[in-house]
């Protein structure tokens, strides 16, 4: 079939995206993706730095992603786009980081008599 | 934005595609993305289900035992090249290169099925050892999260099929477009959810 | 071949065998009357197959009010039941029987009733009230509603075919799981609801684009009417939460069908998480509810005041404000579960927090009708009726919201007593509101206003003689879900007046129902002859009644808030287009029906285990939607000379 003249499927809200964009993305996942491979490999901090580490990196390779990949940002007119992903990260850090807030909590019920004991007189001088 | 046409002559054709003024595919563009949203709250469900469960081993293996990271990391990498690849179909939809797209939509192609392929292999060598999603909450909750991304790239690795069957029969016009778009917020947006399981569950799961 | 499915599961005991007649009896009735009067093309034609907002809002409205009937079946069941049950007497459902009851009765009137008002309303009004011709993705909008009627179709197939959940509306492991529910109630409810929550989530993004996208020309979002404003929050609520279910939905059917250990009592599962997680759900799910109900009422009161609505800044923030907050309060649900107080503390402030925004809109409601010309009709009645209930509610649940009044009220009756107070006050009588508010718009007359009143009564106060005894029992230590206390307590007598208060709200129903005929009947005197019976003040006003499928003529930019009053004012009749355009609108479709009916056949088959159906119907699925998103051809143009005759009238 015959190619039409239509311009390509963005609105005319978002500017062209670009070859740059793509390889500087790449190239900065790439680093970003064996810098936290090589941190757990080898073992280089601690546990709790290893965490940090590693969660530290998985963030900016998605904020990587987001700019170079999915040209977040580059919409004109209202920024909805961003509004909803900031929101949507808002509840997912909600979810989880609640969920494992409350889950871990989870023992006021399981106390053995000694535990309840301590946690009365532990009230009582309040 | 409006749905009413411009003062210009609009041509109704019975069987064929209505030609309209506009190509703003704003709305649809949009549209999806809330969607993508919502698939992104649905995984942070699933990420947070893991997490919780992620020492309930019932006695079984944990990640320690169980993930092999350097395979991971292959997987990983076919996938960044293939998120990458992906942005090239974009370019040359942009420029209307035909043919160039049908090529970056099949090297996409391939290199998401590698990607399915090597998840089936690990998953397959699992639950050959015993150590299925029945084996434990951390077995589940690690197979459910990491197979739903899978079904993703699947449902991906179909629509790379469809659009390739439209472009060579219809041609780049417009609504093709538009599907082309949709199909790369949807192959990044993978990639994305991708880096997560990959740091969280593998790297730190990993870890003793 | 037909998986677990046997003849058995047709056996059912006398008082089940009565419901299934009935239904059964009911549709037979339906076929006849639709093939008597010769209209099997007419309803494939005009309703199963539109893609018009219009007609699918009032499909799911029509759907909705008939499981209203079927979910107050089941209360009066209920209450008739513990009327009856006291010392000696057992009354007359057996514990089995009584618990598929009441988790039929919330299933149905949360997910059916409630949610299918409340998409009805706004498929109807906010493409209009926006301004705009249609919604951002009219396939797709379809294509939930079927999906709805397969979740409704599935759910009350359970009656017929087997058994339902015994385990309360939200069904918490391990009761739900293999072990201990191994028949296919779960798995009813599980799937119902699945399928359902999908149509529901795809609403939400479509809703959620439309507003933001499709808005007239002019009409920034601070002009925006409070309904609009109130559906916008209720879809970002809508895309935010209902994917946690559909995620809670999926790890239970893993754990009865695959053998997973998500929240089973053995092997590593934490049934703990469920409740966490369906209540991280559940709760922003009440407020999905409740928010278009309050925007329902920004526009009655205004309009039936006569008077611009007060604070409308405010307005805009308090929804915002209860938007944001109805993330951080979801373990008030679970105080007792055991998080200890730190937690405990946290969850109970936040959600004393939130109660302040909506004291905000109650006040604001008020000072709309200080000084304003008050019109007592129906809707406005439905209001004051909504601001007495939802404030002892209100109030009920800030009590609630101290984690040690909780420890001791915890599914007690009281508990139960304060979410029916908000649920029927709040939800039901803001949706009845908008039902009889904007019935004229789109049936083109208004329905009888002295039976609405009498409905209204019956209502409020059958509702106060149903809960009020409640709100006492509760105190007094009675727990829900029981099919029998003991005598010594010396309750029965309450229970009896509750079960009164029911029979006061089904005949408040049946006047309802009444209304419908009477309004239909009557409808050449009551006729709505300048698309503006109540003399509004928004856009949707702006069109003749019944509204045309493409809705406006013309698309006049606006300039200001209350953009339809501010029209009048200045002598502009919005009614009457200056010049015609061709108009380009969707086509008419069955593919979201066919879909809809092929996961009814999916569900039904996951069920009862017929596996190679699940497969084979799926394939189809996959099939259906493949074709219909590789269709190029999916609108028309209405020519310009066509929507002038619809506008003078001279085609319908």
């Amino acid at each position: 079939m015959s190619e039409k003249t239509e311009k390509l499927p963005q609105s005319a809200s978002e500017s062209r995206v670009k070859l740059s964009s793509y390889i500087a993305g790449f190239t900065l996942s790439l680093a970003l993706t064996l810098a936290a491979y090589v941190i757990v490999s080898q073992n280089a901090y601690g546990k709790k730095g290893i965490i940090v580490a590693v969660a530290t990196l998985a963030i900016t390779q998605f904020i990587v992603q987001m700019l170079f990949f999915m040209h977040l940002g580059h919409e004109s007119g209202p920024r909805w786009k961003l509004l909803a992903l900031i929101f949507m990260t808002g509840v997912v850090f909600i979810i989880v980081v609640g969920s494992l807030w409350i889950m871990d909590h989870l023992d006021y019920n399981m106390m053995s008599p000694k535990d309840m004991q301590e946690y009365m007189d532990s009230q009582d001088s309040l | 934005m409006s749905m009413e046409l411009t003062d210009k002559p609009v041509i109704t054709q019975k069987d064929r595609y209505v030609k309209t003024q506009e190509t703003d595919h704003s709305k649809t563009l949009f549209g999806f993305w809330a969607y993508l949203m919502t698939d992104c709250v649905l995984f942070a469900s699933l990420f947070a289900v893991f997490a919780v469960l992620r020492n309930n081993t019932n006695g079984g293996p944990g990640g320690s035992e169980l993930f092999d990271l350097p395979f991971v990391l292959t997987e990983t990498i076919i996938l960044l090249i293939s998120s990458f690849v992906c942005g090239m179909v974009l370019l040359a939809a942009q420029r209307r290169a035909r043919n160039y797209v049908l090529a970056a939509l099949a090297i996409v192609f391939l290199l998401g099925l590698a990607f399915i392929a090597l998840e089936l292999t690990e998953f397959t060598h699992l639950v050959h050892e015993g150590n299925s999603w029945r084996r434990s909450g951390f077995l589940s909750a690690f197979f459910t999260l990491v197979g739903t991304h899978g079904l993703h790239i699947t449902v991906g690795l179909l629509w790379i099929m469809v659009m390739m069957a439209q472009i060579m029969r219809k041609g780049l016009i417009d609504p093709v477009l538009r599907r082309l778009s949709l199909f790369a917020m949807f192959w990044h947006f993978l990639d994305v959810v991708w880096i997560f399981i990959f740091s969280l569950v593998y790297l730190l799961g990993s870890m003793q | 071949m037909f998986g677990r499915l046997t003849l058995d599961a047709f056996k059912h005991d006398f008082i089940v065998m009565g419901g299934v007649a009935t239904m059964i009896l009911g549709l037979l009735g339906l076929i006849a009357l639709i093939t008597y009067l010769k209209r099997w093309r007419w309803l494939w034609k005009e309703w199963i197959t539109t893609v018009d907002p219009k007609k699918i809002g009032v499909m799911y409205i029509i759907v909705a009010l008939v499981m209203l009937l079927r979910g107050g079946a089941d209360a009066l069941m209920m209450r008739t039941q513990q009327a009856l049950s006291s010392g000696a007497s057992h009354g007359f459902l057996n514990s089995d029987h009584f618990q598929q009851v009441f988790t039929a009765h919330g299933s149905m009137m949360i997910f059916f009733v409630a949610m299918g008002l409340m998409f009805g309303i706004i498929n109807i009004v906010i493409p209009l009230q926006i301004g705009a011709r249609d919604v951002a993705f009219p396939f797709l909008n379809a294509t939930s509603f079927w999906l709805f009627v397969s979740g409704v179709v599935l759910m009350n197939a359970s009656l017929i075919i087997g058994e339902f959940a015994a385990t309360g509306w939200l069904a918490y492991p391990p009761l739900s799981e293999l072990a201990y529910s191994p028949g296919v109630g779960v798995d009813y409810w599980i799937w119902s609801l699945q399928i359902a929550g999908v149509g529901s989530l795809l609403s939400g993004v479509n809703f959620f684009t439309t507003i933001l996208k499709m808005r007239r020309k002019g009409m920034t979002l601070m002009k925006m009417p409070l309904f609009s404003w109130s559906v916008l929050n209720a879809m970002i609520l809508v895309i935010f939460a209902f994917p946690i279910l559909t995620a809670t939905l999926a790890l239970l059917a893993l754990d009865r069908t695959m053998g997973t250990h998500f929240f089973t009592s053995d092997g590593g599962g934490n049934a703990m998480m469920y409740v966490n997680l369906i209540w991280a759900w559940g709760h922003p799910e009440v407020y999905i509810l409740i928010l278009p109900a309050f925007g329902i009422f920004s526009e009655v009161v205004a309009t039936f005041s006569r008077k611009r609505l007060f604070g409308y800044t405010s307005m805009v923030v308090a929804l915002g404000a209860i938007t944001l907050l109805s993330f951080s309060v979801w373990l008030h649900h679970f105080f007792t579960m055991g998080a200890g107080a730190d937690v405990n503390a946290f969850f109970g402030i936040t959600t004393m927090i939130i109660s302040i925004p909506t004291g905000v809109k109650v006040f604001n409601w008020l000072f709309t009708m200080y000084k304003g010309r008050i019109v007592l009709k129906t809707p406005m009645l439905w209001f004051l009726g909504f601001v007495v209930t939802f404030t002892i509610g209100g109030v009920a649940g800030v009590l609630l919201s101290v984690p040690p009044a909780d420890f001791q009220l915890h599914n007690s009756l009281f508990l139960v007593a304060h979410f029916h107070t908000m649920i029927i006050g709040g939800v039901v009588f803001g949706y009845f509101a908008g039902i009889t508010y904007w019935f004229p718009k789109i049936f083109g007359f208004k329905l009888n206003e002295r039976i609405g009143k009498y409905a209204f009564w019956c209502w409020l106060v059958g509702f106060c003689v149903a809960f009020i005894p409640l709100y006492a029992l509760g105190l007094m230590g009675a727990t829900r879900r029981l099919d029998h206390y003991d005598a010594s307590l010396g309750w029965q007598w309450l229970f009896i007046v509750a079960a009164v208060g029911v029979v006061i709200i089904m005949l408040g129903i049946a006047l309802q129902i009444l209304q419908f005929i009477v309004s239909f009947f009557e409808r050449k005197w009551n006729r709505d002859l300048t698309g503006d019976p109540w003399n509004a003040r928004t856009l949707e006003w702006a069109t003749r009644s019944p509204v045309p499928h493409y809705n406006f003529a013309e698309l006049t930019p606006v300039t200001s808030r209350d953009a339809f009053w501010e029209a009048k004012q200045q002598g502009i009749d919005l009614h009457k287009p200056a010049k015609f355009t061709d108009i380009q609108m969707p086509k008419n479709t069955p593919m979201g029906f066919i879909i809809a009916m092929l996961t009814l056949i999916a569900g039904f088959s996951v069920v009862w285990h017929i596996w190679w159906l699940v497969i084979v119907a799926f394939v189809a699925i996959v099939t259906t939607i493949i074709i219909r998103l590789s269709d190029d051809n999916t609108e028309y143009i209405l020519p310009a000379k066509d929507v002038e005759k619809f506008e003078s009238g001279q085609i319908a």
